[in-house]
């Protein structure tokens, strides 16, 4: 029995359960394959239903993961091939090529201020630009920044065998890090136990053209909406809408975007939707106090302690209107955004000419979940998601020995629930140790 | 041997421009339309109840034509339609009978026991298809992009901007029709390029037009009409192209007597069709519009 665990995926279920591991005096390998960690939840304004700044409660934990002795950090990489079974599995990580040597880099920054191309950030959701040299957040764990192969016009001309071009990096960054040459490297590590924490990722606008199909720049998906609530997001917390920078004062979320909806292939419901749009509601009331937001649902799920009165809170308090019935239809007009929907408590149809629509887009098995389940052997709903030994009595097992799952890999779910499933997952990873060990 | 063609009553009066132009552009195409012998109305409608047989006599009666008029040793075939509501009644039923042996037994019952029909019974052999679906998937773009420039004289369809508008029934429900994706649909806007035409496509593509509320609530298609032919017009569309005489009707109809609402014309996308690959002004069919369609087409200074 090896007494390490392999912890795929640093959100904050997998920084949860390797921080959980490591403390408990076990050596934890953390792979995450973006450039630093936190996952979604890096990513968001404030958390329901407490209102706490989701980076400040966050980064205690993400400094504390960066710093540890137990804790092996792989980012921007991604876990290539296990095989093996429970006690010794072996694991190829494939660790990507950053052109930053991150032994030398001290995070200063300079290369990314001095960079000319810029590029949608995909951390913002399009609605934030960042360098072809770029670190995830100014906050990021480890501090380090990679370079986006994609938008480096240096990488292109190397790749395209004439004259080099640029090179600002190259010749700003005071202790020469930058290497063009570098290449991606593969490592091997052997490992008794496995927690899979890959989480989620959002149903493709593209796929729904009634909502304009991504087309419409002022509709965008909830995520992007945190960004721009976000104090340290693209616009400083300033709420702006993507078209043409105004702040919007006729706002209208659309619950249940995708999800809840078979003909979408998505039968079930996304479980956070309701929370976190009564939430951007309140922040948004809070940014813009002359703004008008409108809330088209299917009904409030707020099953959670506190989470009932949370929504009470918005309805009542915040002047937040809630319209129960679907929007069949979002459209331009001009600078407007038109959303045609129903009110089935009044039987009327609505029609809402808004500056801004926010989506609350399916949750949906991250990418990469799939090649997940295969190179471990393990089982997937319908849907994609993973399926635990036992859904009642053993949540966090997976059906293969020595295997752990935590966090919305299994199925959409919250913050609290997230880190109480990979507390749990790690308590099993230990129990393991201590059995065996 | 051409396909079988169903033309429906509305293509035989109203829509007789849709016929014309359908039937000379299949024939000059290479792939023609054989007129059914002996049809009657769809019905207009596909009953919503999945009980009324009787609904269903009168669509799988054109079905049993087609398959009579079909290959005789094993009664295969196709039955070819322009009009979007026949499309979509003939289309349904066919499916409702291959899935409902029962039903299909009670009707055929029926249908072999009429004194006019006596001892015909419907086979569920006939694949009903639209002629649009023929130029996609018989002929292909391609091949169509080529015919068109192969044709003499100018392209008069050529640079102009079209809003393609689907409607309703061409694309919905879209598990029986199976044309196209109806909130996100791409041939019409595919035909259009084949023929050198620009599609602008805007967001009423397949809104409804209000169709036969025309007769008993016009209020609910003019103002139904007024938006498509609006938004349309906004994206900047010359004209509008449909596979729909109801809708046809509807947007044309409103265009011509608001005083308000842009005087964009609607034409059927086989005069579209006729017009690019320069066929005769006869088969143009382009009389019987509210809002005339032939400036358009007027010929373009060689200068």
């Amino acid at each position: 029995m090896i007494n390490r665990a392999l912890v795929i995926g640093a959100g904050i279920a997998g920084i949860q359960a390797a921080l959980d591991i490591a403390n408990s005096g076990h050596e934890v390998v953390l792979v995450e394959r973006q450039p630093s960690i936190g996952g979604h939840m890096a990513q968001l304004s404030e958390t329901f239903p407490t209102l706490d700044c989701s980076q400040c409660i966050m980064t205690p934990r993400t400094v504390e993961v960066g710093h540890h002795d137990n804790i092996k950090l792989y980012t921007y990489s991604e876990v290539e091939e296990i095989t093996g079974g429970q006690g010794d599995f072996k694991v190829k990580i494939r660790r990507k090529a950053s052109y930053v040597n991150w032994d030398l880099c001290t995070g200063c920054g300079v290369c990314q201020e001095k960079c000319p191309w810029k590029a949608p950030a995909e951390f913002d959701r399009g609605v934030g630009i960042r360098k072809a040299i770029y670190t995830l957040s100014p906050q990021a764990v480890p501090n380090k920044p990679v370079v986006n192969p994609e938008v480096c016009v240096r990488l292109k001309s190397m790749a395209e065998g004439g004259k080099l071009k640029c090179g600002a990096c190259l010749k700003f960054c005071p202790i020469n890090a930058i290497d063009f040459e570098q290449q991606e490297t593969f490592v091997e590590e052997h490992v008794g136990a496995v927690v899979v924490a890959t989480g989620y990722d959002l149903f493709p606008q593209m796929r729904l053209p009634e909502y304009g199909g991504g087309k419409i720049p002022d509709v965008i998906d909830a995520l992007a909406f945190e960004r721009l609530l976000a104090a340290s997001g693209p616009t400083g917390g300033k709420v702006k809408r993507p078209s043409d920078g105004k702040e919007p004062k006729e706002i209208v979320f659309v619950q249940c975007s995708g999800s809840r909806d078979p003909e979408h292939g998505v039968p079930y419901c996304s479980k956070i939707c309701c929370m976190y749009t009564a939430k951007q509601a309140i922040l948004y009331r809070h940014r813009v106090h002359d703004g008008q937001p409108y809330v088209f649902y299917i009904d409030i799920r707020a099953g959670g302690k506190g989470y009932e009165e949370f929504i009470n809170r918005a309805q009542e308090d915040e002047g937040v209107v809630y319209l129960r019935g679907k929007v069949s239809k979002i459209y331009r007009d001009g600078d407007k955004v038109m959303v045609w929907g129903s009110d089935t408590l009044s039987g009327r149809k609505v029609e809402i000419a808004a500056d801004l629509v926010i989506l609350s887009l399916a949750a949906l098995p991250a990418e990469g979940t799939s090649e997940v389940q295969r190179s471990l052997g393990l089982d997937a709903d319908k849907n994609g998601f993973y399926i635990s030994a036992d859904g009642e009595l053993d949540p966090v097992s997976a059906g293969v020995p020595g295997v752990f799952i935590a966090g919305a890999g299994l199925g959409p779910k919250d913050i609290p629930e997230t880190v109480a499933q990979a507390s749990g997952a790690a308590a099993k990873v230990l129990t393991l140790f201590r059995q065996v060990g | 041997m051409g396909t079988p063609y169903f033309p429906g009553c509305t293509l035989s009066t109203k829509a007789k421009s849709f016929d014309v132009s359908g039937r000379a552009v299949a024939e000059a195409l290479g792939m023609p339309l054989d007129e059914l012998t002996d049809w009657q109305c769809c019905g207009a409608t596909f009953p919503l109840s999945t009980d009324n047989s009787m609904a269903l006599i009168a669509p799988a009666r054109i079905l049993i034509q087609a398959e009579q008029q079909g290959d005789p040793q094993t009664g295969t075939g196709k039955v070819a339609t322009l009009c979007a509501i026949c499309y979509n009644v003939l289309k349904r039923t066919n499916v409702a009978l291959r899935e409902r042996p029962e039903q299909l037994e009670r009707i055929n019952w029926f249908i072999s026991t009429d004194t006019t029909t006596q001892g015909l019974t419907y086979h569920s052999k006939i694949e009903v298809v639209h002629f649009l679906e023929m130029l996609r998937d018989d002929l292909g773009w391609d091949a169509l992009r080529q015919k068109v420039e192969e044709a003499n004289g100018q392209n008069r369809v050529k640079g102009l901007k079209v809003a393609p508008y689907y409607g309703c029934l061409l694309l919905r429900p879209p598990d029986e029709m199976g044309l196209d994706d109806p909130e996100a649909p791409v041939i019409l806007s595919d035909f259009l390029r084949a023929l050198g035409a620009e599609p602008v496509e805007f967001a009423f593509q397949s809104e409804c037009c209000g169709s036969y509320l025309a007769a008993s609530k016009p209020d609910v298609p003019q103002a139904l009409s007024n938006t498509i032919i609006e938004q349309a017009a906004q994206a900047g569309a010359q004209a509008i192209v449909t596979a729909c005489p109801l809708c046809q009707y509807n947007l044309d109809k409103r265009a011509a007597t608001a005083r308000s609402t842009a005087k964009l014309p609607t034409l059927y996308f086989t005069q579209l069709l006729a017009i690019a690959l320069g066929l005769s002004e006869e088969a143009w069919a382009l009389d019987g519009h509210y809002i005339d369609p032939a400036p358009l087409f007027a010929v373009k200074s060689e200068i």
